[in-house]
């Protein structure tokens, strides 16, 4: 038997060891808010949180977070009546088109929020690094956690200045 | 004309409580109604758009079509909302069947193919454009960027108006007082000269009696309240806290899970298998062997060879098991073609044209060739492409006393559940499906393949079966993107003129007039040859523009530079008979600065491509330094007529760009030994944040026939950033993906 934490409920599970958390999340658990994407840890879709560290579920046996916290995009909302900052910044900035990463980039977002309140440009590149959009919404994805830290929007025009600027 | 009754609908018991329903349909009969076996039985009618208002004021849109992330949805139910004058706190857009009232078998099937007839006003005269419509609606196709500018057009804004005449009527009758002085604001009828306001589901009962008006006016753009504003998307919320149900969040009880894998190489099949190690795994149930399959539809059609399918308690236990599986796949004749063997033989058959089919043939080419100062050629080609949605092919199925009921994320409702029974024998009535949010679609959940071998597994094993693919097998067993090859030449006289555009190319989809250009020319050749594969072929975002668009906009700029021109002007200049492309372009480089010279290193491509009734201008700038290529900055600009929902739209655009971007850059499905090498996103890329460009979207609203927004994005980004590569190293890129060039300065 192997016992974690989810979303703060401690959950008892009898499954085999080398099952990715992915499918006891998905399966088990019905937490079907993390998704499958690829398996091998490429895209990102399956990210939750480990001890508040972003990882992907898909390839991290349940044996390998025996005893640990997990969290999840439906604990990620401090509550039933209240979004996640990040939440309410994806909606304003209205980022998901078909939404199917959307769990895991917000999940990603949030564990680079949670060590970084100020995130820069390539800061948000690092942490996202992990995750694809086939709809291609990464500049909304960009604002949105911008806005969220209550970072100042950068402005193309003005990078596009410096960067003419910069190069005489 | 037949009298509309949906009284037998209603007192089905849809509506509960006593509610008004609407719906647009097109009779079978109808001439757009051969385009489909699905729908020319006896007595059938699809229904392509319902309107309900409920007793609580509550109007809800009820439309089959699909949301795969384009916001279907919104952009529809603002045309509804805007016509019916709704509040538009008031209005929700429900994707038909997947709702409670229609979610049970018998009622499915009600929706679907109730008996009842016609209002008149759906009955016009058909044209190309009803043909198109019948062909998306009635077949519940969602693609070719078709939604907004059909079934919102002729259906959403038609239904709306109705609706409000009605309950106008219905109040004017109820108050006795003439209609003209009934006024419709804010989902209520007002009556102004007696200080009289009622909510609209007050005259629901009465509406409902009444045979719909022939031919509803509809609103012209100065009096649009809801259409061509922002608004947000009504599935958002749910996409942001992981509650919204795509196909793989599909739960049944009893439930088991699958995994497949298909002969690698196309058109192959089985030998032997030895199961013994995947039988001992606990948790496996069955291994089981799918024979081929194929299926005939006017869309979606396809043939696929036999697979092997492992059932288990859970995903984890039947990939184990399917890993553990000894599978010896029979010999084929194509297990030595190559990615370089096709290549020779597109190469071969352009060169020979033999039975070369002409697309255009305008003026007296061997004379404009003859008499050129200069003549250029080049060949172009582009790789096979998969389309890789984020939510790999699934679809749950429950087979039990003669009925299938299936969850699928689809682009094609009907198709599929024609093709699923079909597959299990079955008649097309007693198979129920439940379309779900679509993780992606792009054309690839158009073909049924992944339905049938769900429910044939179900049926199989006697319990409920989720299959799932791997995305190996995603990226391995693909309706691709046709590779092709493309063959220029260019004649120019003195002055630098076009004067003579020749080209062939190998491997033609559609629509026809994809590897068309819009520049004046005074002679032009344009045709293709036949070069069969054994690669099964897929319509991807924007079907053939993704590929002509690269090799036209290209070529162009080749015989730009050749004439010493700036490639913007030397386009400008071939396009005055067409105001709308000339305004678009222009536009383009307008924004973009194109007269701004940049820093050395640095480079601008524009491109412009028309498809699917919008017309779409791009500029790229690049940065090149040490061979490391850096996309900087995209500036959009399209004319689709008229945007519904501009931020909508800008989206669309934004995500046709990275997805024509993700391909430009890295997009290759190379064929080894008869089957794909490549196997998942390692080795297939897709665009990630570092590498996206800033995008700016403008959109021209120039009043002309509306145009697609899911599709015309994508074509014009690779061309205008291989020109930008030209325009910042003088490296031409004529293959795709630019991965495999190296770029020097």
């Amino acid at each position: 038997m192997t016992v974690i934490t989810v979303n703060g409920t401690e959950q008892e599970l009898q499954v085999d060891p080398t099952t990715p958390l992915l499918w006891v999340l998905r399966e088990q658990l019905e937490l079907t808010g993390t998704k499958f994407g690829c398996g091998i840890s490429q895209c990102g879709a399956c990210t939750v949180h480990v001890n508040g560290v972003a990882m992907r579920s898909c390839i991290t046996p349940i044996s390998a977070v025996a005893g640990q916290n997990i969290s999840t995009i439906e604990g990620l909302a401090p509550s039933a009546d209240v979004l996640h900052p990040l939440q309410q910044a994806w909606i304003d900035e209205q980022v998901p088109q078909c939404g199917y990463c959307q769990s895991g980039q917000l999940m990603s977002a949030a564990a680079l929020l949670a060590k970084n309140p100020s995130p820069s440009d390539a800061d948000i590149d690092d942490a996202m690094a992990g995750n694809i959009c086939r709809c291609g919404m990464y500049s909304r994805i960009r604002k949105a956690i911008k806005s969220a830290a209550g970072v100042q929007q950068f402005d193309p025009a003005l990078v596009d200045f410096v960067q003419e600027v910069t190069n005489g | 004309m037949g009298k509309w009754t949906r009284r037998g609908f209603i007192s089905a018991g849809v509506i509960a409580g006593g509610g008004l329903i609407v719906g647009v349909a097109i009779r079978p009969g109808n001439r757009a109604s051969e385009l489909s076996k699905h729908v020319t039985g006896e007595g059938e009618t699809l229904l392509h758009t319902w309107v309900k208002l409920d007793s609580d004021n509550v109007v809800t849109a009820i439309v089959p079509h699909s949301e795969m992330g384009q916001g279907v949805g919104t952009a529809l139910a603002q045309m509804l909302a805007d016509e019916l004058d709704a509040d538009w706190n008031l209005v929700k857009f429900e994707e038909a069947p997947a709702i409670s009232e229609f979610a049970n078998y018998p009622m499915g099937k009600g929706m679907l193919l109730a008996g009842v007839d016609m209002p008149d006003f759906v009955v016009p005269t058909v044209d190309g454009v009803l043909i198109r419509t019948a062909q998306a609606l009635d077949l519940q196709i969602t693609g070719g960027s078709l939604s907004v500018r059909t079934t919102g057009a002729y259906g959403m804004r038609v239904a709306g108006a109705a609706v409000k005449e009605m309950l106008r009527i219905a109040a004017a009758q109820a108050w006795q007082v003439p209609v003209g002085q009934v006024v419709a604001r804010d989902s209520q009828m007002i009556h102004e000269a007696t200080g009289r306001s009622e909510p609209y589901s007050a005259f629901a009962a009465a509406a409902a009696e009444m045979t719909p008006p022939a031919s509803p006016t509809l609103k012209t753009p100065d009096e649009f309240k809801i259409m061509g504003r922002h608004v947000q998307r009504h599935d958002l919320p749910s996409k942001v806290d992981g509650t919204a149900t795509f196909a793989l969040d599909v739960r049944v009880p009893n439930m088991l899970y699958a995994t497949v894998k298909r002969a690698p190489t196309f058109g192959g099949g089985v030998d032997n298998i030895d199961d013994t190690l995947t039988r001992g795994i606990k948790g496996v149930v069955d291994v089981v062997r799918l024979p081929p399959a194929a299926f005939s539809a006017l869309v979606g059609g396809f043939s696929s060879a036999e697979s092997v399918a492992v059932v288990a308690e859970g995903y984890w236990q039947a990939k184990k098991g399917m890993d553990a599986l000894n599978i010896q796949w029979r010999a084929t004749e194509n297990d030595a073609v190559s990615s370089d063997t096709i290549f020779a033989q597109f190469d071969r058959d352009i060169s020979a044209a033999v039975d070369r089919q002409p697309d255009v043939s305008e003026g007296d080419l061997a004379a404009s060739m003859a008499n050129a100062v200069q003549v250029i050629d080049a060949d172009y080609r582009v790789p096979f492409l998969a389309h890789t949605c984020m939510e790999p092919l699934n679809a749950t199925a429950v087979v039990k006393d003669g009925f299938c009921e299936i969850w699928i994320g689809c682009q094609s409702p009907l198709s599929f559940r024609q093709a699923v029974a079909d597959s299990l024998g079955f008649e097309v009535e007693n198979v129920t499906l439940n379309n779900c949010f679509m993780g992606g679609g792009f054309g690839r959940k158009s073909r049924a393949d992944y339905a049938i071998q769900a429910a044939q597994l179900a049926a199989k094993v006697g319990r409920p079966v989720q299959l799932i693919w791997s995305r190996e097998e995603d990226v391995q067993q693909d309706f691709y993107r046709p590779a092709v090859q493309s063959r220029f030449r260019g004649a120019l006289d003195e002055a630098g003129n076009l004067t003579a555009w020749e080209n062939t190319y190998a491997g033609k989809m559609e629509p026809v007039e994809a590897p068309l250009i819009p520049y004046t020319v005074a002679a032009k050749e344009i045709g293709h040859v036949a070069s069969p594969t054994h690669v099964p072929l897929g319509a991807w975002r924007s079907v053939d523009h993704s590929q002509h668009g690269f090799f036209t906009e290209s070529f162009i700029d080749e015989v730009a530079v050749a004439a010493g021109q700036d490639s913007y002007e030397y386009r400008a200049t071939r396009l005055k008979h067409l105001p709308r492309q000339l305004a678009v372009l222009r536009k383009a480089a307008t924004e973009a600065q194109w007269d701004v010279p940049l820093a050395p290193g640095r480079g601008r491509g524009i491109a412009l491509q028309e498809c699917f009734g919008s017309i779409v201008a791009e500029v790229v700038e690049v940065t090149v330094k040490d061979g490391n290529l850096s996309v900087d900055r995209v500036v959009a600009v399209i004319d689709a007529g008229y945007a519904i929902s501009p931020d909508g739209m800008k989206a669309q655009i934004e995500s046709g760009i990275i997805y024509g971007l993700s391909a430009a850059l890295y997009g290759e499905i190379t064929i080894k030994d008869g089957a794909v090498a490549e196997s998942n996103f390692h080795d297939y890329s897709s665009v990630r944040m570092s590498k996206a460009p800033v995008i700016e979207t403008h959109i021209i609203n120039s009043g002309e026939t509306m145009g697609g927004a899911g599709e015309p994005g994508t074509p014009p980004i690779a061309p205008a950033l291989a020109n930008a590569i030209f325009n910042a190293t003088g490296n031409r890129i004529r293959q795709l993906p630019i991965k495999n060039s190296t770029l020097n300065v």
